[in-house]
C-alpha cells in the first residue's frame, strides 16, 4: 500500500472525527458526564501534549533546552504575558540553550 | 465580515501568529521524514489537525508503516471529536457553517473560543483563531516543506521550544484551582510513564483517557459525597 492511500485515509478519518462530533444527537450532549469527561479530557491532552513537546523525542525520553523554554514559559504566563510573547519567550530560550551548548 | 478586535480576537490571532511560526517546521520535519511536498501541503490544507500531522510525519520518519502512522494520527485526531461536541454546545453553529466549523476544530480554535465568557466572543474566537491559523499554517508549511533541508535544524531556531510554550500557553488558563493543576500533573507523569513502551502517538491518549476517567470518577463521588 503506497504512502498516498494511508496520508488520503488518515485526513479523511481526521475530517470524519470532526463532523461526527456535531452531528450527535443533542440528547447525548447535554449530560453532565459528557461535559465533565470534555473538561478532564481537555486538560489532560493539554498537560499531556505539554510534556510530550517537553521531554518527548520519538519513544524515549531526552532533556534537553526545550527544558529551558517550559520554565521561561511558566514565569512569563505567570507574569501575565501575552500568548505571543509567551511562544516568542520559549523559542528563544530553546534557541538560546543550543546557542550556549547545551542540548 | 467585519472582525473587531476584542481580547477573543487579539487572542485567537495572537495564537494564530505562533501557531504558523511552528508550521515551517512541520513542513521541513515532513520532508525530512520522506513525504513529497505535495503530501506535506495535503495534510496541512486537508487533516489540518497539527497533533495528527506530526504523529503521521513521526511514525513515517520513524520507519513506521503507513498503517501505524495512520492509527497514530487518527487516535491523536479523536480529541477533534470531543472538542466538536462541546463547541456544538458552546456555539451552537447554524447547520450551513458546521461543514466548514468542523475542519477548523483544532486544540487552538477550541481553547480560544472556551477560554471565553460570552457566546459572541466565543464565535469570534473560534474563527480568528481557526481560520489564522489555517491561513499561516498552509502558509507556513509550504515554506518550510520548500526550504526542506536547506532551513537546518529547526531546533537550532528554538521552534521545539516555541511548541513548547504554545501548548503550556493553552493549558494554563485552564489551572483554575487545585483540581486541574492535580489532573494535568498526574496526564504529565503519565505522558512520562509511558512515553518509552507504547508507540509514537498514544501516549497522549492513554494520559489523556486515563486522567479524563479519573477526573469523571471523582466528581461523581464529591456530588454524592
Amino acid at each position: 500500500m503506497s504512502l498516498w492511500f494511508w496520508v488520503l485515509a488518515a485526513v479523511v478519518a481526521a475530517y470524519a472525527i470532526k463532523v461526527s462530533g456535531y452531528l450527535l444527537p443533542r440528547r447525548l450532549l447535554d449530560r453532565p458526564v459528557v461535559v465533565r469527561l470534555a473538561t478532564g479530557l481537555t486538560v489532560g491532552l493539554l498537560a499531556s501534549l505539554t510534556i510530550l513537546n517537553t521531554v518527548g523525542k520519538g519513544q524515549g525520553i531526552v532533556l534537553d533546552s526545550r527544558m529551558l523554554a517550559l520554565g521561561t514559559a511558566a514565569v512569563a504566563l505567570w507574569l501575565k504575558a501575552p500568548y505571543l510573547v509567551v511562544v516568542l519567550v520559549g523559542a528563544a530560550s530553546a534557541g538560546l540553550g543550543r546557542l550556549a551548548g547545551l542540548p | 465580515m467585519r472582525l473587531p478586535l476584542t481580547p477573543a480576537t487579539r487572542m485567537g490571532l495572537s495564537i494564530a501568529a505562533a501557531v504558523g511560526v511552528y508550521g515551517v517546521s512541520f513542513g521541513a520535519l515532513s520532508i525530512g521524514s520522506g513525504l513529497s511536498v505535495l503530501q506535506t501541503c495535503v495534510l496541512s490544507l486537508v487533516m489540518f489537525t497539527g497533533g495528527s500531522q506530526f504523529a503521521f510525519i513521526g511514525v513515517v520518519g520513524g520507519g513506521g508503516t503507513g498503517a501505524a502512522a495512520w492509527a497514530a494520527a487518527t487516535l491523536l485526531g479523536v480529541r477533534n471529536g470531543v472538542y466538536a461536541v462541546s463547541l456544538k454546545t458552546l456555539i451552537e453553529p447554524p447547520a450551513a457553517l458546521v461543514p466548514l466549523m468542523a475542519h477548523l476544530t483544532i486544540d487552538e480554535s477550541t481553547a480560544t473560543a472556551t477560554a471565553q465568557a460570552d457566546h459572541d466572543e466565543r464565535v469570534r474566537g473560534f474563527w480568528a483563531a481557526g481560520v489564522g491559523i489555517y491561513v499561516l499554517w498552509n502558509a507556513s508549511t509550504l515554506v518550510g516543506a520548500l526550504a526542506g533541508d536547506a532551513i537546518g535544524d529547526p531546533r537550532r531556531w528554538g521552534l521545539d521550544g516555541a511548541a513548547v510554550a504554545a501548548f503550556l500557553g493553552l493549558l494554563w488558563p485552564r489551572l483554575t484551582g487545585r483540581d486541574p493543576v492535580a489532573l494535568a500533573v498526574v496526564s504529565a507523569l503519565v505522558t512520562v510513564m509511558v512515553l518509552p513502551v507504547v508507540p509514537p502517538g498514544i501516549p497522549v491518549l492513554v494520559a489523556a483517557a486515563a486522567t479524563a476517567l479519573w477526573w469523571t470518577w471523582q466528581h461523581r463521588r464529591g456530588a454524592r459525597g
